[in-house]
Formats: C-alpha cells, structure tokens, sequence
C-alpha cells in the first residue's frame, strides 16, 4: 500500500514516498519516517513524493505536520517530484505556497546549503 | 435502470476496508465510461465521506457499520455515505484557505468534496446518522441538457 524509504545525498535526508498517502496507513507511515528521520539527526528533509498515486486530506494533514514538526526542530523539510494530482490538490489548498517545491533532486539538495 | 448501474456495500468501521469500497468504485465509474481523471477525483472525495463516516461518525466503534449506495441515472452518479453516529452539520465550518487555518492538519476533508465533485449535500438517516450524498456528472452534457434533448 505504501512504503517509505530513506536515503541521504549531500548532507540531505531523503524520504522516498511509493504508493498511497491516505488514512489509516499512509498517514501513519510518513508520519513515522519522518519522525525517525528527526530523531535520527536530519538537518534538512526533502520528502520525494514520484511514486505516491494518492492522497486524501490526511495524507495532505500529514504532510503539513511534518513540515511544522520539522521547522519546529530548526530543520527545513520540502518537497521533491510532485506527481501532476498531488500537485493539483496542493494548489487548490494553497499549500503550494507553504511547501518549497523542486524537480530536480541535485537543484533541492543544494537548496540547503 | 440497469442493474449493473448501482451497488450496495456494508462495511465496518475500519480505515482498511475504505480500500474495498474503492475497487467497487472504481470498476462501477469504469464500466460507466467515466475517464480517468474524473474517477480519480471521484475516489478522493467517496474516500473523504467514508472516512469521515468511520471516523467522525461511527468514532471506528466496531459494532457499527457504514453503507455505502451507487446509483447512476441520466449521466450522473450518485453516491450516499451513511453512518450510524450523531449527525452533524457542515454549518460553520471554517475554510481551510484563510490563512490562520493554512497549515493545520485537518478540516480539508469537506473541502476536497465540494472542490472534486459537482455536488455535496448533508442530511440525517431514518435512524439518525449522518448522510451525505455526492453527485457527479458523467462526461457529456448535465443532466437537465440531457433531459431536455429527450424531451
């Protein structure tokens, strides 16, 4: 259903999101990585969200949490490779405006140098 | 109306089984010819009414249950989520756009509804509970238009 992976490149913890973000599951699972992720030292986020196929309002609930979470650790979280829905439904909630937004993984990674 | 066109499910009130109401969803809105980026809104917006059924509603109590009713006539889907909770009024809801509530967690499930689907309406079961029935039109014109050419 979903599943989250963790890798690091240039300093940057990233979180490969494959499946659906939706309640019940999804939410839980970023949830966690994203807490692990922390809790593990990450000093900067960037959440790969290619592979998600859907998200519902707790997926995008969940996405806002980790993003507030973060900041609240002094740590910046973004997003990278939004799929055209994810992209529509961040638009119509206005979080396009909340979230820095890449398509090129190397161009987000050095966002946060 | 052909039988084919409509369906009932009772699921329990678990967040797994909004999963089994999609799969009948989706082959139904399939069958109908209703495209792909349609049906995905579609599905977004049944999977915010059955959870908010399971979860607002029904407070996942296992002894209750959601039904779930399909209906398709004259170009338009018809679906009606209810629970078996204490009702509930969307009246007063704040919007998920001002910006004080931008980066709040929740309140967005509503709103996904009214911005995916050509109709939202609210109201209580013959037993209580909360009902709520979204419309859909299948591609082509609405169904007044259709209605008036059969005329």
């Amino acid at each position: 259903m979903i599943k989250v992976s963790q890798r690091q490149n240039g300093g940057v913890t990233i979180l490969d999101v494959m499946g659906k973000i939706t309640i019940g599951a999804g939410d839980l699972a970023v949830r966690n990585a994203v807490q692990e992720a922390l809790n593990a030292g990450a000093t900067g986020l960037l959440v790969n969200l290619q592979g998600v196929s859907t998200i519902d309002s707790s997926g995008i609930g969940e996405l806002v949490s980790a993003f507030t979470t973060a900041a609240n650790r002094g740590v910046k979280l973004k997003l990278l490779h939004l799929p055209p829905k994810v992209n529509d439904v961040l638009q119509i909630t206005h979080l396009i405006t909340v979230f820095d937004v890449f398509e090129n993984e190397d161009e987000a990674v050095k966002s946060f140098s | 109306m052909p039988e084919e066109n409509r369906f009932h499910l009772t699921i329990g009130s678990r967040f797994e089984n909004i999963e089994l109401v999609q799969v009948v969803l989706r082959d139904s809105l399939l069958r109908l010819g209703m495209d792909e980026d349609a049906l995905h809104w579609v599905d977004v917006s049944v999977r915010e009414a059955v959870a908010n059924a399971i979860k607002h509603g029904n407070r996942q109590a296992a002894d209750k249950r959601v039904q779930v009713d399909f209906a398709e006539a004259q170009g338009e889907v018809v679906i009606q989520i209810r629970d078996e909770g204490e009702g509930f009024s969307p009246e007063g809801l704040e919007s998920p756009l001002a910006p004080e509530n931008l980066t709040k967690p929740s309140g967005r499930g509503i709103f996904f509804m009214k911005s995916f689907m050509d109709g939202i309406e609210y109201g209580s079961g013959p037993d209580g509970g909360t009902v709520v029935t979204l419309r859909k039109r299948l591609a082509g014109p609405p169904p007044d238009a259709a209605r008036d050419e059969k005329e």
